[in-house]
Order: structure tokens, then sequence, then C-alpha cells
């Protein structure tokens, strides 16, 4: 939902990045206001799963320049906890296994970290778990997912579930959900979108980051993003995705490439 | 720069190694008491030692503990000591209430054993107090006897605490025993025995807990000997926190009739040095046998377990999984045999070993030893070292989890799959709360 009058969220400006001294971002622009969904689309390569990872802060991604604003704090100043509590939230490509620590446990730990970061005391086992149960609607999921370890043994679509449960409970004010809908069958990606529609309010933002216009069926964005080379080379509506899927990205690479937008 | 203490000292001769223990079972024989003189049993083990030296790196059941910074020690036998009852509180566990015997330096302290709740017919209690039962046909009679130090605890042992569990009967509180290290002016080697026989068709928990009371130099030197008659059930924990001046060495011998099951669990936090020789021998067939080890220690400590499971009877099963948490400098060894003979057939066994490693100090040395001779049997085996895993830590973090607490967390989920085989409650919290507090 585009309403020109709300907060910025997250603004990002000419943002460069290397992995393991190669240059991944090379100046990458965005603004994200309260209330919009943004679809970033591009082929493998582009850097969008590296953007993704250095929103969250993920170590092995070095910013070199630029500036990430995030409801105008430096995101770059903030640990990844820091970052997460502040409400940033990222669904993981590849969600991560944790043997031994329950899904339950988990969650909980993670709500009493924001409520702490909240300067708010921490919810007892009790309460927590009436809390959860309530959580586990948005994404259809068994309360006995609860009792396993983390990801642990779960299908690629349960795994997907379990990272919009988090989102559902963590609240955040910006998801980013990294190729969510990669690998998944259509009624586990009806169960993601339809989670991810539900939390969605005025008052926060979504950032899918996909290959396929599929998704976007399902959760409709208000802008789509095109990235090549490091960078957002174009920007339009919901119906560039559907253009991108029935023309392909040639037309659009090479339309950046002769400095003509589309 | 601090050096570590066992990295600079001179490898003692086989001359010196023989002397050393010539002049250890000396020592320890002439404090024995005429009243437990045992003539046979001590006359034969100290037969058995003379034949055989101090161990070192060069045998291969010792290749990677080192003992010479015991060799250091001129250690004499412990004398009487008591213990107050400040030291002992925090050890006993609300679950054993009424079953609790305390050793001091291998003698059983009669002011701090409580011994008020127990069926009927049970025997708990020392050797002195047991002469009535057929002690002499299973003390000291378990294989692995005249292991060097086992036979050194025999030659030498003040006392030993007798648990005797007749037939058919089921002890429904867990036995507790503690055994207190308090080390001395002198450096002292204590060494408790313990022996427990759960006749056909009883069931008992026994839990075993080594403490130390301060970090001085001493040498505890324990053997329990477990034997489970047929469609016996004993479910055993032994948590060893000795303090951090001493060297543990232990023996954990059970044998296991036809039919019997055996659970144990061993921690291993404390000690500078500590060695757990655990070793399970089949009488019978349809044993099942479950082995969990968790080790967790830094600084300079080393441990090392030494397990051997000897099947000869089919249908045995055996699960075993042994863990360490390996930070600074310290050094984690495993040797994990299983011994599986031509009549064991159908045996169903599995071992795995898994290490943590949280400093680039830190050492594991691993080695499954499966000697399979029966063609019809299942046993699986695995061993992995391993780091915390970066992603987990930023998956965690990307959830609002710090880095130091997605650490612990990652750190008390490897102990805790140990842990929760650990039956009674409050000694399962109290550990798992010694692992929490980690880093």
């Amino acid at each position: 939902m585009i309403n020109e009058n709300s907060d910025i969220i997250l603004s990002v400006r000419d943002l460069r990045a290397n992995v393991d001294g190669t240059e991944i971002l090379k100046g990458l622009n965005l603004e994200v206001r309260a209330g919009e969904i943004h679809a970033i689309m591009g082929l493998n390569g582009s850097g969008k799963s590296t953007f993704s990872k250095v929103l969250a802060g993920h170590p092995d991604y070095e910013v070199t320049a630029g500036e990430i604003h995030f409801k105008g704090q430096d995101l770059l100043e903030l640990e990844p906890h820091d970052r997460a509590t502040a409400g940033i939230f990222l669904a993981f490509q590849y969600p991560l296994e944790i043997p031994g620590v329950s899904n339950r446990d988990f969650l909980r730990v993670a709500f009493n970290a924001h409520r702490k970061a909240r300067g708010e005391d921490e919810i007892d086992v009790f309460d927590f778990d009436d809390l959860i149960e309530e959580k586990l609607d948005v994404v259809k999921m068994d309360a006995s997912f609860l009792d396993r370890s983390v990801n642990e043994g779960f299908s690629g679509g349960e795994k997907k579930r379990n990272e919009i449960l988090q989102m559902a409970l963590l609240e955040p004010a910006l998801a980013i959900l990294d190729e969510t809908d990669s690998g998944l069958d259509i009624d586990a990606l009806k169960t993601v979108a339809g989670g991810v529609n539900q939390l969605s309010t005025p008052d926060n933002a979504v950032v899918l980051i996909t290959h396929y216009q599929r998704l976007l069926d399902y959760i409709v964005p208000d802008y789509v993003h095109v990235m090549a080379d490091g960078r957002i080379i174009t920007t339009g509506g919901k119906d560039l995705a559907k253009e991108l899927e029935s023309r392909g990205y040639e037309w659009v690479l090479e339309a950046f490439r002769t400095g003509v937008t589309a | 720069m601090t050096s570590s203490t066992s990295e600079v000292r001179s490898v003692a001769t086989a001359d010196q190694r023989d002397a050393y223990l010539k002049g250890l079972v000396q020592r320890v024989r002439a404090a024995v008491t005429t009243e437990l003189a045992l003539d046979e049993l001590r006359s034969r083990a100290a037969a058995l030692l003379n034949e055989q030296t101090f161990p070192s790196a060069r045998d291969e059941d010792w290749r990677f503990t080192d003992l010479a910074d015991l060799l250091a020690h001129d250690f004499v036998a412990a004398g009487e000591a008591s213990v107050s009852e400040a030291d002992v509180a925090d050890l006993r566990l609300p679950e054993t209430a009424g079953a609790q015997v305390v050793v001091v330096n291998g003698r059983f302290s009669t002011e701090r054993s409580q011994l008020h709740n127990l069926p009927d017919g049970v025997a708990v209690g020392t050797l002195r107090s047991h002469s009535n039962l057929q002690i002499a046909e299973r003390l000291a009679q378990a294989s692995g006897h005249h292991e060097v130090f086992t036979a050194l605890n025999t030659v030498g042992f003040q006392d030993a605490v007798v648990i005797w569990v007749p037939r058919n009967t089921v002890v429904e509180t867990p036995i507790q025993i503690i055994y207190l290290s308090q080390p001395g002016a002198a450096a002292l080697i204590a060494q408790p025995r313990c022996l427990v026989v759960a006749e056909s068709g009883s069931a008992l928990t026994l839990i075993e807990d080594f403490s130390g009371l301060s970090a001085a130099p001493h040498f505890t030197n324990a053997v329990t000997e477990l034997w489970l008659d047929a469609n016996a059930q004993l479910t055993h924990s032994r948590i060893q926190r000795e303090g951090a001046g001493t060297f543990h060495i232990g023996k954990t011998a059970v044998t296991q009739a036809r039919d019997s099951q055996y659970i144990g669990t061993a921690a291993d936090f404390g000690a500078r040095l500590a060695r757990h020789n655990w070793e399970i021998y089949q009488t019978g067939e349809q044993t099942t046998t479950k082995i969990y080890g968790l080790g967790a220690i830094a600084r300079h400590q080393h441990i090392d377990t030494h397990s051997l499971v000897a099947l000869s009877h089919p249908h045995g099963v055996v699960e075993q999984q042994h863990k360490a948490i390996v930070d600074d400098h310290a050094h984690s060894v495993f040797n994990g045999r299983m011994a599986v003979a031509q009549k064991a057939q159908l045996t169903n066994a599995s071992q795995l070993n898994r290490n943590l490693l949280l400093s680039d100090k830190a050492r594991v040395d691993t080695k499954p030893q499966l000697e399979i001779v029966a063609d019809n049997v299942k046993c699986a085996h695995g061993a992995t070292v391993s780091q915390l895993q970066a992603d987990e830590i930023f998956y965690l973090q990307s959830r609002g989890i710090s880095a130091p607490q997605a650490q612990r967390l990652l750190i008390y989920a490897f102990a805790m799959e140990i842990l929760e085989t650990i039956g009674v409650e409050t000694l399962r919290s109290r550990l798992a709360e010694t692992i929490s507090q980690w880093a």
C-alpha cells in the first residue's frame, strides 16, 4: 500500500559491498516506506541475496561505501542482533538446522531478546506457550513442530513456514524474504503468502527477493525492482513482474546498457 | 605468555617408572588395616602389579594421556579425614534423601552418610558390615581386574562401599555415593572402592559423584564393580568434578548377565587429568547396554575415556554416544572399543563420538575400535570434530540473540543431548546449569 506521507523505514544510498574481496554490490539505492511491499527480482548473481545478507549484518559481507538508514538509525553501526531487535527480519533462503535446541526454546529466547531490548520483562514459559500457539495459526503449523529441534528434519516447506512463524512472533518493521518461495509447492506457497499478507500492516514493510513472478500472484507488490550487476537498474509496478515473466530479463538489461530506462 | 607445565618436563625412564610404582604399592599396602587384610585378594593383586610397570605413552592404551606430571608427586595413602556438613550439603540431591553414602578420601563416613530410606533387604554399607554376603565371588573378580590401576586399588583400598540388592527387589530411591577428595598437606592418594550387586530381577539407580574440596595435588584412584545378574536393571550416573589439582583415574567394570539392562551416563568436568576406563562385559545373551559420556573441559585440563564393550553372547544391544566440549588448551581423548566375539551373533551396536572444539589450541584424539569376529551383526560408528558453526551463530543473531548468548545456546544444546539421559532431575538440571555458565 503506497502512502507518500508514511514514514521512511529503509533508505539505502550508493551501497557497495564485497565478499572475499570481490565487489558484489556496486551502488545500490532503495527507499522503502511503511506499508509498502517491494519485490526485488533479477538473475542469479545479480546481488539480490547479498543485499539481504548485508541488511541483516552477515559478517562475511563487507560494506565498502554508501549508507543504510533504518528508521532513522545508521544500520551499519549495529550488530546483527541489535538490527534484529531494532526491527529487521531476514527470512533465510536456507534456514539453518540447529540440533538439540527445541524450536520452542529458540523462539522464546528470541522473543525475550526482543522484549529485553525494548526494556520489557521477559515472559515466562507458560505465557509464551499461549502466545506461540496463537501464532501457529498464521502458518497453519502443528504444535508438535515446537518440540522438535530447530528445522532439523523439516521439509523445505516446513522450514519456510517456520521462518514466517518467527516473523509472526517477532513482528518486524521490515521483513526481508530471501527467495522464500523457491522450491515450494503450491500449497506451501499459498500458506507462506497468506501468512505474509496477514502480517503486513500500514506500519511495517516487506521486501521480497524472488526469481519467480508466481509468488507475486499471492503477495501483490507495490514496487518491482530489477537488480543487475549489483544495483537496481529499473523499477516498476506489479505489471513489471508479469512482463519479466513473459519476456525474460534481456530487454531490461539491454535497455539499461543503452542508457534508456524501461 | 604462560606455558603448560606438561610441556616442560623430562620423560621418566622405564626404571624410574618401575621404581615409582613399587614405591606407591608399598606405601598404599603398608597403610591397609589388618581388619581388612583380605590377604589372598591383595596378594594376588600385588603379584599382578609386580609383573607390570607404570604406563607410559609407549603403551597403546596410554598413547595420548601422559602421566609424567603424576610421577612428579610421591603420593602417600590418605588417612582418616572428616568433612563438615557444609562441604557435603550442596552435593546431596533431594531425590536421594535417605540413600546417601559419603566417602571421604576413600573411607566411608558414618557421620555424613544417611541411609534410612532403603527397602528391606537392601544392604548399603561398608565391606566390614557385609562380611556375611558372598563378597569373595564378586570383589575384584570382574574381567580387567589385572589392569595396573585396578590392581593398585585392590592392593590398597581402605574400605569399600557395598550395595547389595536382593532378587526381584526394586529400589525406588536412587542411591547416591558422594566421594569427596580432601587434599592434605602432603599429596595424598585416595582409593575409593565400590561393589554393587543387583541380583536377578532387581532394579536400582546409582549416582556416583566424585567431587574435590581443593585445588591442591591429589590422586584419586577409584574402582567400581557393578554386577547385573539375570534380568537386573541398573541406571548409573558417574559425575567427575574433582579439584583442579587432582589426578583422577577411575575404573567402572560392569558385568552383565543375560537379559540385563545397564544404562550409564558419565560426565567429566573436573580434575587436571582424568582417565575413565569404562568396561562392560557380557556373560549372557540379550543384554542391553547404553552408555553416554560428556566431557566439558578448559584451561589445561585433560580427560580420557577408554570404553570397552565385550560381547560374547547373541542378541546384545549396545548404544554408545560420547561427546566432548574442549576449550582453551584442553585435551580430550576417546577410545571406544567394541569386541564382538564369534558367539555374539545378531549383536546390534552403535557408537557415535562428537567433539566440539572451542579454541584453536584445544585438542581431541578419538579412536573407534571395532573388533568384530561374528558375521551377522550390525555395528555402526562415527566420529566428528567440529567448531561452533558461524552460520548457526549468525542465524541466531538474526533473531535478536547476541553472539555470546548464541554460543552458550549451541554449547548447551550439544551437551543436553547427553545430560538428558540422566533421569534424576535435580542432578540433570545442576549439570545443565554448569554447562550454561560456559563462556
